[in-house]
């Protein structure tokens, strides 16, 4: 099988966490992969698609299926980008025999992050290295569109230096939601509230997930309320030596 | 799509109420223990098969709907009851009316039901002269208080027994008494002369059952039972998607239902009771009346994408999970019925403008679909009505600002050097405000629509100095050269 | 008619036509556990108390009246005509009132009783179910207007779970217009999700298994 993947870094990650994209490229390669970044790629379209807007999503989700079309993996690290593409893209396309087609090429191929390493790669132990109190938290997409759950952790653990404390409210909703957190703004504000007060039960001093967008929720609000917690992608810890 | 003011300020006010903010999350996050407790694969190892049984015959029910309503009707008949077809509260209201008239009926008890809930059964009944009382301790309460149901199952979970005994105090003219246990003996005290002297008794139904031409109830305090024994009169009402075959599809539902709903393998009574006392019976009501209410179902089963909606069991569990009811509680939400199964059939069974709100305040996160008994695909349905109202919008012309939005953002999205320049366009004008940490405050002129909204609530990160993408373009430039040289 | 409006629309939400039978019906499901006698009344009088019910083996007809009247203790019973009950002498037992009532009657005397007595048709092992069908011989508010209901039947009619009360009695309406499945005492949660019992059925259920 080939040894290249195509990274599909996801706009969150590319306009304001490119290091979490950066830790991944590091994770990959270290593992002897060669990254391909498709330059052309924005988005999945997921914001137009939860706001209603098909129309809009489907023209952005075609130009997706557009420049992922080769014949690579594809790494996502993102569940709810992954979950999008592998799971909303027939909705979107049903009624399109071509498009569906694509997309039907593409889903196999395309891959959440811990997933690739876990399924793909078959690894667990990435040699990384990570000095810390850390809690997980369990994305809505990664966990209950890709049964997300056990796999992250297991990788987690044999992060050398990295204790890992679960939270109570591990798989409860971090309030973000897409357009959710602008529409609902203070629903969302109290739903983080309750997600950080978990966090801080466990005395850790990271919280990791696989999600760029639960992320900026919940960092946004700790440090909203003056938190020195700190949120830290799955892959940021893995790529840590 | 600008929430209301008064939605807002209304949802800011709930939030703020601390006291009520910990009952809601304290009481559903009891019953998700509770239900946890019981449905694990330890203690029931078919809990999956039986969720995709559950299903498959709700499913199969509803798509032949008329031929199990028939078959219902018939056998209803054959044990000497009634069966009343009612395209909406008007009719329900109607038919009591007369049987009232006939009875020389007054006094009415009622065991509870969301159904009469949706058609304001209580207030018809009164508006008739009628002297109508919820005897489910929660409804009683809610009642006494001229509220709404807070939650399906909890009526009065947002009330605290302070609350309870100045209520207590105002309509029942006892003295104080804030002891639960004390509050439920007045209660059933109260209760108990109203069940002697009731000459009508109504109840709702959990299932309906074709082959038998029963009414299923299933309870805990013994209203239920009183309520269909007592009075000379059972009227029991339910929606037409209450049907199911046979009697035997039955345990299927019971080992859902309680364990869904409140963590119980059984309820303390499930009443199976099909027509008036058979002769011989000592006792049980001489007249048998099922009241089968469309109002909007029929719409509801003809929306092929939807239909599933009907298969809901009322059992609270979507509500239990969802953080968004566990923020805003039953009273935030516009209909009788809350949570993520409120807020699907409301605007399905009242009109997509109504509340054209409601399908978008949901996080999507799912955990609704996750426990749901009969795997409702909650989210997916949401996800539809977002795009049934969108459009609907669109054809009225309405909501433009937001539909241009989306398109710029499509357009710009399909346009990866736009992109780019618009990101760094961002980024040069932000990353100053935020100098390396996270940014709490923009300037007036910056302070708008979705930023603001951000901002409200918490901080945004410190935007990079380069993205992503010139990061990678950098590295490959980096090895490119290096390799050159 | 509202009957034929109704039923019209829901044929034509369904796209089918009248007297069309039911597609494709799935089949019944149900799994039936085997399980001896003893395990049975193990595990049926475990989960009565673990619904804080009383649950006592009469080895003879004579332990089940003994218990009847420790728990009667000069009070006032009414005990339904289950035959059982007469069998095993409980009917004729002092403080116990039975015989053919008018309902009228019947609730007065159920009104003032300190205990309901009555036998049932079945019980079910795995919730700690009594299974009640209502008929000539066995009044419905016995078992539901005095504030402790007791429960006398042979360990025979111990089930092993809904799934076998159902397989028994596909058609429990041929046979009553009331079947009632009481599992535990009346209880609700209704304040501060505070578990509270006897709000208005009893507060207290007892069940004699008599083995022999």
């Amino acid at each position: 099988m080939s040894k290249r993947v195509s990274l599909f870094v996801t706009c969150i990650v590319d306009q304001l966490f490119p290091e979490i994209g950066m830790a991944t490229v590091e994770v990959l390669e270290r593992l002897g992969y060669t990254v391909d970044f498709p330059a052309d790629q924005v988005c999945c379209g997921q914001p137009a698609f939860n706001a209603g807007y098909r129309r809009e999503a489907a023209e952005v989700a075609c130009r997706c299926l557009e420049v992922l079309r080769n014949d690579e993996f594809v790494v996502v690290p993102s569940g709810s980008c992954a979950s999008m593409i592998t799971h909303h893209f027939e909705e979107l396309f049903a009624g399109n025999p071509k498009l569906l087609a694509e997309t039907r090429r593409l889903t196999p191929r395309l891959w959440e992050f811990s997933k690739f390493l876990l399924e793909v790669a078959q690894v667990e132990d990435v040699g990384a290295r990570y000095d810390g109190v850390a809690t997980f938290h369990d994305s809505c997409h990664g966990l209950r569109t890709l049964k997300i759950k056990e796999g992250p952790r297991r990788l987690l653990a044999h992060v050398k230096g990295l204790t890992l404390r679960e939270m109570d409210a591990a798989e409860e909703c971090c309030g973000f939601g897409g357009t959710f957190s602008v529409k609902f703004a203070g629903i969302s504000g109290a739903i983080s509230r309750t997600k950080i007060e978990s966090i801080l039960r466990t005395g850790a001093g990271t919280v990791v997930g696989v999600d760029a967008s639960c992320l900026l929720q919940i960092r946004g609000a700790l440090s909203r309320s003056d938190l020195p917690v700190t949120t830290t992608h799955l892959a940021q810890v893995l790529a840590s030596r | 799509m600008a929430m209301a003011e008064d939605l807002e300020s209304r949802f800011r006010k709930t939030l703020a109420d601390s006291g009520l903010q910990a009952a809601v999350y304290a009481g559903t996050g009891l019953l998700m223990q509770k239900r946890q407790a019981v449905v694990n694969p330890d203690v029931l190892p078919d809990y999956e098969e039986l969720r995709d049984h559950a299903r498959a015959i709700k499913e199969h029910a509803l798509a032949n709907l008329d031929y199990y309503l028939e078959q219902f009707e018939e056998n209803v008949r054959a044990h000497g009851g009634k069966v009343v077809w009612c395209r909406d509260g008007d009719d329900v209201a109607l038919f009591f009316a007369d049987l009232a008239r006939e009875k020389n009926a007054r006094l009415l008890v009622k065991s509870k039901s969301m159904t009469t809930e949706e058609i304001n059964l209580n207030e018809r009944l009164e508006h008739h002269g009628l002297e109508v009382v919820e005897t489910d301790l929660g409804e009683f309460i809610v009642q006494l208080a001229k509220a709404r149901p807070y939650h399906i199952v909890v009526p009065a979970m947002n009330m605290t027994r302070y609350d309870i005994s100045e209520l207590f105090q105002r309509t029942l003219g006892v003295g104080p008494e804030t002891v639960p246990e004390n509050q439920t003996q007045i209660a059933r005290a109260v209760l108990r002369e109203k069940f002697l002297a009731a000459d009508i008794g109504v109840s709702g139904a959990n299932f309906l059952v074709a082959d038998s031409g029963a009414v299923v109830m299933v309870t805990n305090e013994g209203n239920g039972r009183m309520s269909t024994t007592l009075p000379k009169v059972h009227v029991a009402i339910a929606g037409i998607e209450k049907i199911i075959p046979r009697a035997q599809d039955l345990p299927a539902f019971l080992k859902l239902l309680g364990r869904s709903a409140t963590g119980q393998a059984l309820t303390v009574y499930t009443s199976f009771l099909s027509g008036p006392r058979r002769p011989g019976e000592v006792d049980g009501p001489e007249e048998f009346y099922v009241v089968l209410l469309d109002n909007g179902r029929t719409r509801l089963l003809a929306d092929e994408s939807k239909r599933e909606s009907l298969y809901c069991l009322r059992c609270g569990a979507c509500l239990n999970h969802c953080p968004v009811y566990r923020k805003i509680g039953g009273h935030n939400y516009p209909w009788v019925y809350s949570g993520p199964i409120g807020s699907v059939i409301g605007p399905l069974y009242r009109g997509l403008e109504r509340d054209p709100w409601l399908p978008f305040a949901s996080s999507l996160c799912g955990a609704c679909a996750e426990v749901c008994p009969v795997k409702i695909h909650l989210p997916k349905l949401l996800l539809e009505l977002r795009r049934d109202i969108t459009d609907l919008k669109s054809r009225r012309g309405k909501g433009w600002q937001e539909r241009i939005g989306f398109r710029a953002w499509a357009w710009v999205m399909g346009h990866p050097r736009i992109y780019e320049m618009l990101g760094k366009m961002g980024s040069f004008v932000l990353r100053p405000l935020a100098s390396g940490r996270w940014l709490r405050r923009v300037p007036f002129v910056l302070n708008v629509g979705p930023l603001r909204a951000w901002l409200s609530e918490r901080d945004l990160p410190p935007l990079p100095k380069q993205s992503f993408r010139e990061l990678w373009r950098r590295r490959a430039q980096g090895r490119e050269n290096h390799a050159t040289r | 008619m509202r009957r034929d409006d109704i039923l019209r629309d829901v044929r034509s939400a369904l796209r089918r036509t009248a007297g069309q039978p039911a597609r494709d019906v799935p089949a019944a499901r149900l799994r039936l556990q085997p399980a001896d006698a003893e395990s049975r009344i193990r595990q049926f009088c475990a989960a009565v108390e673990n619904l804080a019910g009383k649950a006592h083996r009469a080895a003879s007809c004579a332990e089940a009246c003994a218990y009847a009247s420790k728990l009667l203790a000069g009070g006032t019973a009414v005990a339904s005509n289950a035959p059982f009950l007469n069998t095993c002498g409980i009917t004729s037992l002092p403080g116990v009132r039975t015989g053919r009532f008018e309902e009228a009657q019947l609730r007065s005397l159920c009104a003032v009783a300190d205990l309901g007595i009555t036998s049932a048709d079945y019980a079910i092992a795995e919730t700690g179910t009594l299974v009640v069908l209502s008929s000539a011989e066995e009044a419905r508010m016995i078992s539901l207007l005095p504030p402790v209901h007791l429960a006398i039947l042979p360990s025979g009619r111990i089930l092993t779970g809904l799934d076998e009360l159902f397989a028994l009695l596909p058609h429990p309406a041929e046979k009553t217009s009331s079947m009632v499945l009481i599992t535990g005492p009346s209880r609700t949660a209704d304040i501060e999700m505070t578990l509270i019992r006897k709000v208005h059925g009893p507060g207290e259920v007892h069940v004699v298994i008599v083995e022999s």
